[in-house]
């Protein structure tokens, strides 16, 4: 029981954490169609430059100036980059992220070394939350799924409350409609695209410090986010969410299982000859690639997501 | 049809490639320029199974590498199996079992992956893709774990036709052989109904299920072929290096051949041969001059998209076309008044770069002594004039290309008018 | 890099003239990732050779009167841009390289220089290996042109768990690694080792997670928690230690962790204080043994490169016991320096290093400490700016630290 709840908390903080993440993505891949690998990337863009700024002023202003500052770059590439990648189609589009994730990653090397950076913890948010079964729960994950929560009912209420959030949505199924009533599109393409990249900026302003803030962190968590958006449904946020919650779920408690795949396959009667790798294998090992073989199993039994509204 | 394969240019062109593979390294000895030419030969072959998807059928595929990986492992395997019993005959063949392991994995996995087109294949390829590398490395058994699985090509004391395949330059030898037979097998398919049809599935799959193809069953073909050949690459990597490790088919290596394929041209037969060739001397023999090698490749590849998204092989074809209209000619002084703002405004951005690499990742550079090498000139980095220069030389490039390039726009929107004024 | 490869060049160069025998000087390829995200161990490491190469065996005499230098190869850390640049290097005429970073890089040069070797009888190649260290290198694959100056997986487990026999406190210890190779032979080694040395001491659990894809671990640490383990004993280095620890920290977990790579590299800097106390680290050396002439060498060396930290003592041994070897044989032959360093016993600041003739297998004296916050006496020095530094625990002689070898050498 005890175990069952610890385990409950860590893969919501998880699958709160992957939101954050997954939500720009979600919305720039619904509205544009663009499949933007170099979303990570700005991910780790926002983590950067929160701890330049938190060692000049302090972690509270880089929590708000870095994540428009990774979208104002984000606006920059959709202008000056995309836009002209557009032309050429999707192919052309989705490698010119591919390339900026890949320039992304040289930069940050050259600018904030090869290392991780000390990028810490404010003092007012270390310590202990609450403490359960005698397992601690930090101050800064409770944050960090506040943070959380709030970015999906303010996106919400954005995109569903407010003028521009209609036109939004509006531009996305009629971009010629709206364009006719005087709207200017780009301009709303290149806002999602700034506004999709500055979440993520705030995910890494969030996520540099409760892990760790180094080079690789983009292409760590890079492939992970498209699991989330796939698994979701395009064009849902609410999917994002569930699915995000859902593998933060499967991963927490596949790590917690002892079972191996003989005794899978034993539960349904199988028994596998023993000393084969295959049968040696445990959930645990295999935890991190669940996500994976979900989003597999999605593609091919319900192409459009848990939630989505159409396919591809 | 077949007969375009062997029309008298055609043959000349394949002859004549041939000929120039088998020449270089009688001009270019050293160890090191035939390893590297091995290298290029076998990601020729494995671009151009990648353009089979791409190119030909239109689907963008994230993990190609399982199959060359695959490939590469199986050949090692039976390397190791038919050890000292076999000959030198029997190991020039193996690569055959790669490919062969290959077209297995495209039927098991082209399965599952090709029933969807476009932006979900993209994305189960991906996942597959990341599965298969994650598995390499929990089943030492099979992949070898972090050492990989290494074998010996020279069966003792035994010769084929006089090659025991133990020196590099015999090596190459296979691998040309290989290699041309792969990419003449490839070009072949091109010209048949299968090829058709993947390029009729690729433009408007509606339309060709409507004339009663079924795309789906293309698509699967196009994939176990393309695995095939992938496979066949990666038996001559095994081969080459005789050792393989799971890093073959990670998703670093998908996304190496997605960039040789995509730089070299998708649109045409031999942009992947162009591409590959390209970017194996890019990583290996800028990675050799300059730390900054990275960041030149990203840039590069960054600028290839949005300014030339065919490749280098349209640029190729464009001039041929204009070439055969005469127009290339009226061209040509305005590609070299263009190159030299480029020029200018290459070695400043090269500057720029190289001092930004010596002063913050630099070799070399201790506390206080910003003194270092940039590009064999003596400079120090901490006063402005190097950086002044460098600055100044860009902007001037910038201002120059500008200029001399509207100019130079003008004439080719021209050349190009006057080229398909002169087609209608 | 730059300019070195103009001097690679004019040296091909003149080697093709005058016949690849005469050398101004004694080279060594460097074969290690300079590009890329290991970039910095990689780069680490040469400006350490360097910096041995010239206090410790250029300043006083050299090799015969030459100076020995090192030239670093991109090898972008995969195992097949190893082979291209040691095909590379060999056209210049390099007939010694060194590497170090992952075994699969070591495995496959091993190979390559293996087979280089006997189809080259008048050319041949010697590796030395300063940091590879999969087991198998000097047992089931050992090779008579192939030396490693550090400790392997085994031997440094041998050592932890000498360490662990003595201490009671130990009861219940859980076993993590990253799921590769030498996440597995870590695994298998302390499990052995245990069931000999503390029959009482129970494995309480064992997970092996993909290298570098975990983000959180929590979810691990809560189970290592439920298990009621007092150690861990991890192969983990990179993020996937620093994460872990971390993990731990936030969780409360009262455990220590008995590591290999928590002592460099940029792990001190990421762990910061949740390892304080926690983290125990296996090494040959670190900043507070009390060594007179390699601590001033470090002081040097992180003075002289702001942002880089002295970690390899062993850098330093091999470049002189090179050296050593080099001189005694008078010679700069790769089987007459191999077989002078064979079984050569060296005096260094923390003991005697010997190599082990049967399978080329350095021994040394190793240290166990554990990271402390800096108090000036025993935590002297602070590691990477952290504040925090390595306090010995315990220290493992030579002799103690040696394992038999299955090593059946082929010689030439």
């Amino acid at each position: 029981m005890e175990f069952v709840v610890i385990s409950l908390l860590n893969g919501i903080t998880y699958g709160l954490l992957l939101f954050m993440l997954s939500s720009g993505l979600t919305l720039i891949f619904s509205m544009m169609g663009i499949l933007n690998f170099a979303h990570a990337s700005f991910y780790m863009l926002g983590a950067y430059f929160a701890y330049q700024i938190s060692t000049w002023v302090g972690f509270w202003p880089g929590l708000l100036v870095a994540p428009l500052v990774v979208g104002a770059v984000g606006a920059a590439v959709e202008r000056y980059g995309l836009r002209r990648a557009h032309r050429f189609g999707h192919v052309a589009e989705l490698l010119f992220t591919f390339g900026l994730a890949f320039l992304v990653e040289e930069i940050v090397h050259l600018i904030w070394g090869k290392v991780a950076v000390d990028y810490r913890i404010p003092l007012e948010l270390d310590g202990t939350l609450f403490t359960l079964f005698d397992t601690s729960f930090p101050i800064y994950k409770g944050f960090m799924m506040l943070v959380s929560v709030g970015m999906l009912v303010a996106l919400y209420a954005l995109l569903t409350r407010t003028r521009i959030g209609l036109i939004i949505q509006a531009a996305l199924t009629k971009p010629d409609m709206v364009e006719a009533l005087g709207h200017n599109v780009p301009r709303i393409f290149m806002l999602v695209f700034g506004g999709g990249t500055a979440l993520a900026g705030l995910a890494g302003v969030i996520g540099g410090n409760a892990f760790i803030t180094e080079p690789g962190m983009a292409a760590a968590v890079g492939s992970i986010v498209f699991v989330v958006v796939v698994v979701g449904g395009l064009g849902s946020l609410g999917g994002a969410f569930v699915a995000s919650l859902l593998i933060g779920c499967i991963q927490t408690f596949s790590v917690a299982m002892t079972l191996s795949i003989t005794d899978v396959f034993a539960l349904v009667g199988v028994t596998l000859p023993e000393g084969s790798q295959v049968a040696r294998l445990t959930i645990t090992q295999l935890a991190p690639v669940l996500p994976y073989v979900l989003m597999v199993a999605i593609l091919i039994f319900r192409p459009r997501g848990l939630m989505g509204a159409r396919e591809s | 049809m077949n007969s375009a394969i062997f029309s008298r240019g055609r043959l000349l062109l394949w002859g004549g490639s041939l000929a120039l593979a088998i020449a270089l390294p009688l001009v270019f000895k050293s160890g090191f320029m035939v390893s590297l030419l091995c290298q290029m030969g076998i990601m020729v072959v494995f671009a151009l199974s990648y353009n089979m998807l791409l190119g030909q059928t239109g689907l963008l595929s994230f993990g190609h590498a399982v199959y060359y990986g695959l490939g590469a492992f199986a050949t090692m395997h039976t390397l190791n199996l038919i050890g000292k019993d076999g000959s030198p005959l029997l190991v020039a063949l193996l690569p055959l079992v790669g490919g062969l392991a290959g077209l297995l994995a495209g039927v098991v996995l082209g399965y599952v992956t090709t029933k969807k087109a476009g932006t979900t294949f993209a994305m189960i390829s991906l996942g597959i893709g990341e599965l298969v590398a994650a598995c390499s490395l929990m089943f030492p058994g099979f992949f070898g774990g972090e050492g990989g699985i290494s074998g010996n090509r020279v069966i003792a004391k035994q010769t084929f036709l006089g090659f025991t395949w133990g020196p590099q330059v015999e090596m190459y030898g296979l691998i040309v052989v290989w290699a041309f037979l792969a990419t003449v097998a490839m070009f072949a398919l091109t010209q048949t109904p299968l090829g058709r049809m993947a390029n009729a599935v690729r433009d408007n799959p509606e339309r060709a299920e409507f004339v009663g193809y079924d795309t789906q069953r293309v698509r699967y073909l196009m994939l176990i072929l393309s695995g095939f050949f992938a496979g066949i690459a990666g038996g001559l990597t095994a081969l080459n290096y005789e050792i393989v490790t799971a890093e073959t088919l990670n998703a670093h290596t998908s996304g190496v051949v997605l960039l040789m394929t995509f730089v070299g041209g998708i649109g045409f037969f031999f942009g992947p041969i162009i591409g590959a060739i390209l970017i194996t001397v890019m990583q290996i023999v800028i990675g050799g001059l300059t730390h900054a090698w990275l960041l030149y490749f990203g840039l590069f590849f960054l600028f290839m998209v949005l300014m030339a998204p065919g490749g280098i092989a349209s640029l190729i074809a464009v001039q041929h076309k204009l070439w055969a209209a005469g127009l290339l000619p009226r061209m040509l002084p305005h590609y070299l008044a263009t190159a030299l703002p480029v020029l200018v405004l290459l070695a400043g951005l090269v500057g720029l770069i190289e001092m930004g690499y010596a002063l913050l990742a630099g070799e070399g550079v201790g506390a206080g002594d910003t003194a270092t090498k940039v590009m064999g000139m003596e400079l120090q980095l901490n006063a402005p004039e190097p950086w002044a220069a460098a600055l100044a030389t860009a902007a001037l490039g910038l201002l120059l290309t500008r200029w001399i390039g509207s100019r130079t726009r003008v004439a080719w929107n021209s050349a190009l008018a006057t080229l398909h004024g002169d087609k209608a | 890099m730059k300019n070195s490869f103009v001097k690679r060049l004019t040296l091909a160069a003149s080697v093709m003239l005058i016949g690849g025998s005469a050398f101004a000087q004694v080279k060594i390829a460097y074969i290690d990732p300079l590009s890329g995200p290991f970039a910095n161990v990689g780069d680490g490491g040469l400006k350490g050779f360097r910096e041995a190469a010239e206090i410790l065996v250029n300043q006083k005499g050299g090799i015969m009167g030459q100076k020995l230098e090192f030239v670093g190869f991109d090898n972008k850390g995969s195992p097949q841009e190893s082979q291209i640049q040691l095909k590379a290097a060999i056209d210049q005429g390099f007939r010694f390289i060194t590497q170090g970073n992952g075994s699969g890089a070591a495995h496959s040069l091993i190979d390559a220089v293996n087979k280089w070797n006997a189809r080259n009888p008048d050319k041949t190649v010697l590796f030395f290996n300063y940091a590879a260290v999969d087991p198998t290198l000097t047992n089931e694959k050992c090779s008579f042109w192939h030396f490693r100056f550090d400790a392997n997986t085994d031997m440094k487990m041998e050592a932890i768990t000498s360490f662990m026999e003595n201490d009671k406190k130990i009861t219940k210890v859980f076993i993590i690694g990253q799921d590769y190779a030498h996440g597995h032979q870590v695994a298998r080694a302390a499990k052995e080792m245990l069931a000999k040395k503390r029959k009482d001491i129970k494995i309480v659990g064992e997970d092996l997670h993909p290298i570098g894809r975990v983000k959180d671990f929590a979810p691990y640490v809560a189970k290592i928690k439920a298990s009621g383990a007092d150690t861990v004993i991890t192969g983990n280095w990179g993020n996937d230690l620093s994460l872990l620890v971390k993990a731990a920290k936030d969780a409360g977990l009262n455990a220590r962790f008995f590591t290999y790579y928590a002592g460099g590299l940029g792990t001190p800097q990421a762990m910061g204080a949740s390892g304080e106390n926690k983290v125990i680290q296996l090494t040959e050396w670190h900043m507070n043994v009390p060594t007179k002439a390699t601590e001033q060498f470090a002081l040097d060396f992180n003075k002289k490169y702001p942002g880089i930290y002295f970690y390899y003592l062993r850098v330093n041994n091999m470049v002189q016991m090179v050296a050593k070897a080099m001189n005694t044989a008078k010679s700069t032959d790769p089987k007459a320096v191999a077989l002078a360093l064979e079984d050569m016993r060296f005096p260094v600041d923390t003991g005697e290093v010997w190599m082990r003739k049967s399978d080329h297998q350095a021994m040394q004296p190793l240290y166990i400490s554990i990271f402390a916050k800096k108090d000036g006496k025993a935590v002297k020095h602070d590691s990477e700016g952290t504040g925090y530094g390595w306090k010995t625990l315990a220290s493992v002689s030579q002799r103690d630290s040696q394992l038999p070898t299955s090593c059946i050498m082929e010689r030439p």
